[in-house]
């Protein structure tokens, strides 16, 4: 175990990674803790898309900034990460959406997104297999350079080219506390001894809020049970990922063929229940196979629990702490944490290597929640 | 020696793949299953898990507790979205 490093990064789901190779690779000295295994968390249990159609402009924009560097992830970190651009098609069932759908758009295309509204001739097109009568469709939105790829593959080729580039990643090792001096962070106590260092990231997930409070600082977030499903292996239907606020179902079709998707447990409890359920098994075979019938006929294979981190606004928690200096949050992602990776990660690496700032990560900051005028995102699945 | 023996038949994986994935690194059953997808397919890892757990001790010298076991996943066997879909007798139409 290393004693001293630049940066301690705690959390080893793609944004810990993430950051710690573009840390790395800015040549600075980085050790990642995790307390199981890669991926072990929020990232391995996710639906796997990447959407850049939000209601905010900061999601919208950190979304669209990923999207551009998922486009050449692959060669980056000389690993195939199963990046497949087949659009997002978001379903809208009344003219209260459409409308909120149009304001979306045109925030959206003002940031530069290729989007459009789709009438309802259009969206046979892009997913055939859909009932539109059996979901009251009366419109949609339709980005093609939106996608999905694999969470476990793109966390591995984060971890590998962060070792690549001298950082050390330690996993089955657990936290127990920070030391700060002068409200400024020095060290990092674990399971297997302490390491000095003036910089933590909190990349936790679930758990940051756990980690904040070893310091002091009291975070808003709060633990959400999320439930995924997915069937067995079919010949390629559809490229897109159908999602609908409405019933707050998403799915989409994977490049080895199955059907993965996810909707909100009918009577949710916030905490850390880990049981996957029957009522989310029947909610969601009941409202999938209404959106495409056809899957009346195909096995589900299994069905997982993940949590989402989720924040009063819907968005994440980025930057350093404004109180203990040295500590930076990178936690809060409400159920988009791997879609805002990239991006995320260049944004905090620019922050601790160059003390560059943003705008982004300045309206981020957790201080956002002393005020009184939040800015919610209402663009939520699953 | 290539080892071309199928360790996982829903995933087409052999005993090489397993054993290249472990000298890359993939040295704990949960990140194997992640890499390789050993127990996604339709058996749910009955067939392989334990031929897994024999390899990474093999190549790794060391003992895999059975603590390490992957999740198990429910359901125990594939099941139909219609008949997960189907309502039960007296399940009101609208109540869904």
């Amino acid at each position: 175990m290393k004693r001293k490093a630049d940066v301690v990064i705690i959390g080893g789901g793609v944004n810990g990674v993430a950051t710690a190779y573009a840390l790395a690779k800015a040549g600075l000295d980085v050790v990642v803790l995790e307390k199981n295994y890669l991926s072990s968390g929020a990232t391995g249990k996710c639906g796997a898309g990447i959407r850049q159609q939000w209601s905010t402009a900061e999601n919208t924009e950190l979304a669209i900034r990923s999207v551009q560097m998922f486009e050449h992830l692959s060669s980056d970190l000389g690993m195939d990460i199963e990046f497949r651009q087949g659009g997002y098609l978001i379903i809208n069932h009344s003219e209260k959406e459409l409308r909120q759908s149009e304001e979306n758009v045109e925030m959206q295309k003002r940031l530069g997104l290729n989007v459009r509204l789709l009438d309802i001739s259009e969206i046979l097109s892009i997913v055939p297999v859909l009932d539109l009568k059996g979901i009251k469709a009366v419109g949609a939105t339709f980005c093609p350079t939106d996608g999905h790829a694999n969470p476990f593959l793109t966390t591995f080729a984060y971890a590998n080219a962060a070792r690549k580039h001298g950082a050390t990643i330690s996993t089955h090792t657990t936290v127990t506390g920070i030391k700060t001096k002068d409200q400024h962070v020095t060290s990092v106590k674990t399971s297997k001894g302490t390491i000095h260092t003036s910089w933590v990231v909190d990349a936790a997930g679930v758990y940051s809020k756990d980690i904040a409070k070893m310091v002091g600082i009291k975070t808003p977030n709060k633990p959400y049970r999320k439930e995924v499903l997915a069937t067995e292996r079919l010949q390629s239907m559809f490229e897109a990922m159908v999602i609908s606020f409405t019933d707050g179902i998403y799915f989409s079709q994977q490049q080895e063929g199955q059907i993965v998707g996810g909707i909100p447990i009918p009577h949710e409890q916030i905490g850390l229940y880990k049981t996957p359920t029957f009522s989310f098994l029947r909610h969601m075979s009941q409202t999938l196979t209404r959106y495409v019938p056809l899957l009346r006929h195909v096995n589900m294979l299994r069905h997982w629990t993940g949590f989402y981190d989720v924040t009063p606004d819907a968005r994440p928690i980025l930057g350093e702490d404004r109180t203990v200096k040295g500590f930076i949050h990178c936690h809060g992602f409400s159920g988009h944490g791997f879609m805002l990776s990239p991006m995320v990660s260049k944004l905090l690496t620019e922050y601790i290597a160059y003390e560059k700032t943003s705008p982004i990560l300045d309206r981020l900051n957790l201080d956002r929640f002393e005020g009184s005028n939040l800015t919610q995102e209402h663009s939520v699945v699953g | 020696m290539k080892h071309h023996a199928i360790v996982c038949r829903c995933e087409d994986i052999t005993e090489q793949d397993v054993i290249d994935a472990i000298h890359q690194g993939y040295t704990d059953l949960e990140e194997l299953r992640r890499k390789l997808r050993i127990g996604m397919g339709p058996c749910q890892g009955r067939v392989c898990i334990s031929l897994v757990k024999k390899i990474l001790e093999k190549e790794t010298g060391k003992k895999v507790s059975v603590e390490s076991y992957p999740t198990s996943r429910p359901p125990v066997i594939p099941i139909s979205l219609g008949a997960l879909a189907k309502k039960t007798r007296g399940e009101n139409e609208t109540k869904s």
